[in-house]
């Protein structure tokens, strides 16, 4: 058992590398056809841009990707500064005509990285478009077999079901240890090239084009390959999830149901949809999670399409303002951060291991709070001023350009915060970064939470021995035992009711449960056990 | 103002601190030579199966005390005087007080076995039995076998830390089956099951003769009493037991027995002298109650007591229905009244149930002429500690206990419910026909 382990884990290692690796593989040779085509679909008919991108790019021949990537982004530069210089020209001559004439020719440069993505996904050639299906084994093939042949042996080595968190803290691994830190440079890396370098990965995209081809007919882009993974990792972490808490249903069921909402709910709906031709949606995401619902492409792609569009459109705004809050009222928050949420699903799997990482000083949580609150309060600007300018035609509210906001949000909470900061850091600070600190619809679920709901976690009268294992595995960085060595019931805004608390629990104080409003806080003074005058006389009128 | 000063930073003592601070303005020092901060002792086998790191195992972060002005000294006390209300310490300083606090805890038993202070023989009670096991058991390899002596909680727990690091061990119980002075046959053998399960070799009704040196003055074995056999091993676990830790108090004023002798005042023969927790004797057990109660739970609920006799408003110890828990490996046990092992009063009956499967288990003890219930064990299902409780105080008679047993049940959502079982098996057995009611909220919050 101890072999297929190790061996598990460097076949994992092989297919990781192999991923890794695959970036740097074949070469992009641009054909003047491909180019032509190119630009005729998005409609680009300048004389200079196309001679730049031929005597640049094409007449180059075959090149890596990095190189690739750098003379397409090269010559989009030289266009904008070819048109920059006329444009200068014709200012100065006050020539305001032509000076107009001239803005069209220039490029975005938000859109340099997107350009040189499609054009190296039309131009690779090589031993990765050529072999899709070997690539596909060699790397997700190797890896999911890895990683199971890793975790399915803990089914033995771990020991009889139960709490089995030995020797956590003296691995390098899960103790914040080089391993954790190396992790922690992997998946950051990773992030900082998904969303910001795309190009750069484009050999990913072929390895799974044949399952989005199956699935809606178009090939991938990253966004497909990040989404599969998304899927595969929280699978083979589900069946680690399955294995270490298999006495514990409460999280069977709930990995169950996390797992659920990823693969159908958030990956094989909307690639359906697209294949029918209607605006892709991931019927979970609630806003403001999902930032840009209210962004003004989307509105008007939902206006576009039709019934299903304007289902969505309701369907979005109801989720958000009636079943999500309703539903925390019944539940707690944990309905959504810890059942059905895509974040929360990552982190409960993938990132399970990690979740004693998080900090409990008192400072930590003061830091929460400032944080998840101001992204809250962000993004609902960003919105107000996001429909605001959508309904009325104005660039701009209170002085705050729509354009601006839009984008700052993206980049800095969307890209960074979420996914950069959010994910990459869980092998350091815990696997709730983003649902701690960053995450908008966790915080108004959270006040909700805290205010107005039956959940709560009922410590079991004075049976607390104040071992400190419900703090020390809370991936909120709630310091559960605080709490509990009180007597007193856990009623926090930012507990996503993962149950792990209750489940490391060696005394059995801890319980999440959903009971009458009444009686759900209830400071003591002192425990239960001791003299009933006594206990009268001190928590009289509490 | 007053200077009230408390020895030892266990929960007793950090209790009745806290306690103090929140009812007075009173200068509170705490003294410890064990470790700087409050911990929890009941832990410190986490921190060797790294489920934790030490710090973990501390409740309050240090800025703590100094926002609520407990100060904290780091020393050992060498000797006390009550009359002259002064401390001594072993670093020749001395400290003096307006009232004393005693709230040193326990030692582990050593009952003068031949080779008892070996190098690796140790007892797993303080932070510095902690270190020095990490040092004789740091794996498999250093220690290749470790023998347990003595089947109590303490035992149980060292032998499930070494089990976590993969050292075998070896168990040696005084009794024919474990901890059976306390549980009932059934849960008993539940347990011994338990520890079997895990690979630990079991020696039922075997007793220590010797620890045989390997002549450098370390342990290389032990003979076993009743067989001769000798059993290599480089770490030997006592764990038989505790006592008052008072040694230190032997030629000072203050009257001791096994402990601290105390009346439920919580007061010493000397004024404004007082003792909690472990350490502390009663004259008389109170209730069904030991006269010593080396229990988290007492510790805490006398720290509670005694604050406020401190803060001037006389209270007597005067603890509530007897509840504990524990854990046995994987098995989890709760107890809540009265529920006796092979020492069991003639007035108590037992109704016992036990999973056909899991190592799930219930007893419920009741009186046999009144159908008074008297309390209940529950291996491996958790129950609401405020339900019982108020069963317990009004008197309930066992049938009313089990026909609203869902009321008291706290497992976790969604895990398999077992009353259903219980009653019907408890019918089956009594004679009954008690139809198990649907849990009540209203009835929970009563």
């Amino acid at each position: 058992m101890k072999a297929i382990h190790h061996i598990g884990l460097v076949i994992f290692l092989i297919g990781l590398t192999i991923f890794t690796g695959s970036i740097f593989a074949g070469s992009f040779d641009l054909q003047k056809e491909q180019l032509n085509s190119f630009l005729e679909s998005k409609g680009i008919a300048n004389e200079f841009i196309i001679k730049e991108l031929n005597e640049d790019v094409v007449s180059k021949g075959p090149m890596g990707i990095f190189e690739f990537s750098s003379s397409v982004r090269g010559a989009l530069e030289k266009n904008n500064v070819h048109y920059d210089a006329l444009i200068a020209k014709y200012d100065a001559a006050k020539d305001w005509d032509n000076k107009g004439k001239q803005y069209q020719y220039r490029i975005n440069e938000k859109d340099f990285r997107a350009m040189s993505f499609s054009l190296a996904k039309k131009s690779a050639i090589g031993f990765v478009v050529e072999n899709k299906g070997l690539m596909w084994f060699l790397t997700f093939g190797l890896g999911i077999l890895g990683a199971l042949m890793f975790i399915a042996p803990q089914l033995q080595l771990l020991g009889r079901k139960g709490i089995k968190n030995n020797g956590i803290y003296h691995s390098a691994a899960t103790s914040r240890g080089w391993i954790a830190w190396l992790v922690l440079v992997y998946l950051v890396l990773f992030y900082i090239t998904l969303y910001f370098m795309a190009d750069y990965v484009v050999n990913w995209t072929f390895i799974v084009d044949p399952i989005s081809l199956f699935l809606s007919g178009n090939e991938a882009s990253q966004w497909f390959v990040y989404g599969f993974l998304y899927c595969v990792l929280m699978s083979v972490m589900a069946v680690r999830m399955y294995i270490k808490y298999r006495h514990n249903k409460y999280q069977v069921l709930r990995t169950t149901s996390v797992l659920f909402f990823q693969i159908v709910l958030a990956f094989l709906i909307p690639e359906i949809m697209t294949s029918l031709q209607m605006p892709a949606y991931d019927f979970k995401n609630a806003f403001p999670l999902d930032y840009d619902f209210f962004f003004s492409w989307n509105l008007d792609s939902l206006l576009d399409s039709g019934a299903i569009g304007l289902f969505i459109l309701v369907w979005g705004i109801v989720l958000t303002v009636i079943i999500v809050p309703v539903m925390v009222y019944f539940f707690g928050k944990r309905w959504y951060c810890s059942w059905v949420c895509g974040c929360g699903g990552l982190a409960e799997t993938l990132g399970d291991p990690y979740r004693q990482n998080s900090s409990k000083k008192l400072i930590s949580w003061k830091l929460e709070r400032w944080l998840i609150h101001s992204v809250l309060v962000f993004s609902l600007v960003m919105t107000i001023v996001t429909l605001y300018a959508y309904f009325t035609g104005a660039n701009s509210l209170l002085g705050i350009p729509a354009d601006w906001i839009k984008d700052a949000y993206s980049v800095l909470i969307g890209a960074w915060f979420a996914g950069v900061i959010g994910t990459g850091f869980y092998p350091i600070f815990g696997n709730r970064v983003w649902c701690r600190f960053g995450c908008p619809l966790a915080a108004y679920l959270g006040l909700v939470q805290r205010f107005k709901s039956r959940f709560r976690i009922t410590t079991n009268g004075g049976q607390c021995i104040s071992c400190g294992n419900c703090s020390t595995y809370c991936e909120q960085g709630i310091d559960v035992r605080a709490y509990a060595q009180k007597g007193e019931n856990i009623v926090r805004a930012s507990c996503v009711g993962c149950g792990v608390c209750s489940a490391v629990c060696p005394r059995g104080v801890l319980k999440l449960e959903n009971g009458p409003e009444d009686g759900r806080i209830n400071p003591t003074e002192v425990l239960l056990g001791n003299d009933v005058d006594l206990m009268d006389l001190l928590n009289k009128g509490k | 103002m007053e200077h009230i000063v408390i020895i030892g930073n266990g929960v007793a003592g950090v209790t009745v601190a806290r306690h103090i601070r929140k009812n007075s303005d009173k200068r509170i020092t705490i003294i410890s030579g064990e470790t700087d901060y409050f911990f929890s002792r009941t832990a410190l086998m986490y921190v060797y199966m790294g489920h934790m790191k030490f710090e973990h195992t501390q409740p309050y972060e240090s800025w703590f005390w100094k926002k609520n002005r407990i100060e904290l000294k780091s020393a050992w006390v060498e000797s006390v005087s009550g009359a002259n209300k002064s401390i001594q310490f072993n670093d020749g300083q001395s400290m003096s007080f307006d009232k004393l606090i005693i709230a040193t805890g326990s030692i582990p038993n050593k009952f003068g076995w031949p080779g008892q202070d070996l190098d690796g023989v140790q007892g797993m009670y303080h932070k510095q039995d902690l270190e020095k096991l990490e040092k004789n058991a740091p794996n498999n390899k250093v220690c290749k076998r470790a023998v347990i002596v003595g089947g109590g909680l303490i035992g149980i727990e060292m032998a499930e830390m070494l089990h976590s690091r993969h050292i075998p061990v070896t168990f040696l119980v005084r009794e024919n089956s474990f901890w059976n002075g306390v549980l009932p046959a059934g849960e008993s053998a539940l347990v011994n099951e338990e520890i079997l399960a895990n690979g630990i070799d079991l020696r039922l009704e075997q007793n220590l003769e010797e620890i045989i040196d390997d002549g450098n003055g370390k342990c290389k074995a032990i003979k076993i009493q009743e067989t001769g056999e000798i059993i290599e091993c480089d770490v030997v676990g006592l764990t038989a037991g505790v006592s008052p830790n008072v040694s230190f108090l032997k030629n000072s004023d203050i009257e001791l027995g096994r402990g601290v002798m105390v009346n439920r005042l919580l007061e010493t023969s000397v004024k404004d002298v007082y003792a909690i927790g472990d350490c502390a004797e009663q004259r008389e057990g109170i209730g069904r109650r030991r006269p010593i109660e080396a229990v988290w739970y007492t510790g805490r609920m006398m720290g509670e007591a005694l604050a406020q006799t401190i803060c001037g408003n006389a209270t007597e110890y005067n603890p509530g229905h007897w509840f504990n828990s524990a854990k046995f490996m994987d098995v989890e046990y709760q107890t809540y009244g009265w529920v006796s092992g092979s020492r069991k009063p003639e007035f108590e009956d037992q109704f016992h149930w036990r999973h056909p499967v899991e190592n799930i288990c219930v007893t419920v003890s009741y009186h046999k002429d009144t159908d008074e219930f008297l309390g209940i064990n529950t291996f491996g299902i958790r129950m609401r500690h405020e339900i019982f409780d108020r069963w317990l105080t009004e008197n309930r008679k066992v049938d009313d206990v089990m026909a609203y047993l869902k009321d008291a049940n706290f497992d976790p959502e969604f895990y398999s419910k077992h009353e259903d079982a219980i009653i019907s098996h408890y019918n089956q057995e009594r004679g009954k026909q008690i139809k198990p009611v649907k849990k009540s909220w209203k009835r929970i919050f009563a």
